[in-house]
């Protein structure tokens, strides 16, 4: 297998709540409960009016890519089986950025603007990857 | 406000050879640099009291700075380690100008070099290409560099219509001036159609649209203006300088298409009391050519959006409206990591002292040195002078 050596993500105090969620196939992120921003990746406060009340709360699942590429050249070789494959940076309906790769597309297909919804790949027990889909 | 406008100067400035250097370890590339620049400014390693360094990638060390000073047998009164490089390189500098300016030292050395090409094993090589981007939110899905500046492009491409034709512009001039320049890395000249033909890394990057990786040192001797005028070389006068920073994690970015370059362009212009209008030559970071259509547009060259017509028809080549990269950038003459903007600095340097032979900018009094880190995330602009305004 080859994902074995790709890097596996080590959870921390701060980002456990987000792995235990993709754990059971949820895409969680925070919101401040003061004034309702929504954040991605989770931070101890608000990073629009650092209050302390953000909350971690179930993500549509929805978003927009807003760029992508076609990696040719495989960042190591345990990537080498995916090339080619697609980086790519996507808005989600809530307002935030995230970086994924978008699967089950041919690359030629992808388009800015392009709908897609979260899926989610198993590395193992404890950790599952987010990625998108065409929706 | 007081400002660091006229109060500093950079009285010498040198590279080692560059590109393939087997037979100099990193560190000895650091002290060679260091070497260099001290005959130029034709002072003794005694003379510094001030010593600013780059963290190597090839040969760290925890007080990477202390090191070099312990090695050169110096005891300096001043003495920083910059842990990265880019655009911090142009920082160093800010910060080596307010050192002089506030007294804390008199004659600050910055020397930065690394051994990129020669001085990896192939595991540190996998590790400095897989290194890049957030631990947890970006790096599991496989991002190669040029992976991070592909998004840029594609996001330009999609905005303003940019061209795979215009970035290839931006590789076509750095390689027609490296022709010019015997110490740079890649001379062959190469023409649009080489770049759109070369492999493609990363779509819409081909190998061309990609800077090299290299062995290198390059160091500069920084003074205040009063005491220039006792060094042996023509000052190199600091006119204004700026920085901006938005983000670490290009999925954090505020924008993918207008940079930080901006806040720092305009306050460097803001300090020198000058204009894009009053740059005769520009050393711009170019890591990757889409870096140099946005800086382009971002330090006001040209309006936003306008970068890929902007670079076409040789108008950024020596002898066009503002030539760019007169070395030959870190796309052609060499891009050994951390120091990749003190080769652009040091250019700068030789411009406005009128030394650059066949590939010199007639004339150049003024010159923008811009330097970016991270994926376009931290941003440092300085106006260099021949003369003080």
């Amino acid at each position: 297998m080859a994902e074995i050596s790709k890097p596996l993500p080590v959870p921390t105090i701060e980002t456990r709540p987000f792995w235990d969620a993709c754990k059971r196939h949820e895409l969680r992120i925070q919101r401040c409960g003061a004034c309702g921003y929504y954040q991605f990746y989770p931070r101890i406060y608000c990073a629009r009016c650092f209050s302390d009340g953000v909350e971690w709360v179930l993500a549509s699942g929805r978003a927009t890519v807003l760029s992508f590429t076609i990696v040719r050249r495989p960042v190591s070789p345990a990537y080498a089986p995916d090339v080619p494959y697609i980086v790519a940076l996507v808005t989600l309906e809530e307002g935030p950025t995230m970086m994924t790769n978008i699967i089950g597309c041919e690359p030629e297909k992808v388009e800015i603007g392009m709908r897609v919804a979260v899926t989610f790949e198993d590395w193992n027990e404890e950790i599952s990857i987010a990625k998108f889909r065409r929706a | 406000m007081e400002t660091l406008k006229n109060k500093v100067a950079i009285v010498g400035a040198a590279d080692t050879e560059v590109g393939v250097v087997p037979n100099l370890s990193a560190t000895q590339l650091y002290v060679k640099a260091a070497k260099l620049a001290l005959e130029d400014a034709g002072i003794t390693k005694n003379q510094v009291d001030g010593l600013i360094t780059c963290v190597s990638f090839v040969e760290p060390y925890m007080y990477h700075a202390e090191m070099i000073a312990e090695y050169m047998q110096i005891f300096p009164r001043y003495c920083m380690t910059a842990p990265s490089g880019g655009g911090t390189t142009l920082a160093i500098m800010h910060h080596a100008a307010s050192a002089i300016a506030t007294g804390m030292c008199d004659t600050v050395l910055i020397t930065m070099a690394d051994s990129q090409l020669s001085g990896l094993s192939r595991g540190k090589a996998i590790e400095a290409m897989a290194g890049a981007g957030h631990p947890q939110f970006e790096r599991p899905y496989g991002p190669p560099i040029p992976a991070f500046y592909a998004l840029l492009a594609r996001a330009h491409e999609h905005a303003y219509g940019t061209t795979a034709a215009q970035r290839a512009a931006v590789a076509v001039a750095c390689r027609k001036h490296a022709s010019m320049n015997p110490a740079a890395q890649m001379r062959k000249p190469i023409t649009v159609d080489d770049v759109l033909n070369s492999r493609m890394i990363a779509d819409p990057l081909h190998l061309l649209d990609c800077s090299l990786v290299s062995d290198g040192g390059a160091a500069i001797v920084m003074t205040s203006a009063e005491r220039a005028h006792d060094f042996k070389t023509k000052p190199v006068y600091l006119l204004g300088t700026g920085e901006g920073h938005s983000h670490e994690h290009i999925s954090q970015a505020r924008s993918l298409t207008t940079s930080a370059a901006k806040e720092a362009g305009e306050r460097a212009y803001a300090m020198a009391g000058l204009g894009p209008q009053d740059v005769d030559v520009a050393e711009l970071y170019d890591c990757f050519t889409p870096v140099v259509i946005i800086e382009l547009e971002d330090l006001g060259f040209c309006p936003k959006g306008e970068g890929g017509r902007f670079v076409e028809g040789g108008r950024i080549e020596l002898g066009g409206e503002l030539p760019i990269n007169t070395h030959g950038g870190l796309l052609s003459h060499c891009h050994p990591g951390h120091p990749g903007s003190m080769f652009s600095i040091t250019e700068a340097v030789r411009q406005l002292r009128g030394e650059c032979g066949p590939r010199q900018v007639k004339d150049a009094k003024i010159s923008l040195v811009h330097g970016q880190g991270g994926i376009m995330s931290t941003h440092c602009t300085s106006i260099l002078g021949s003369e003080r305004i």
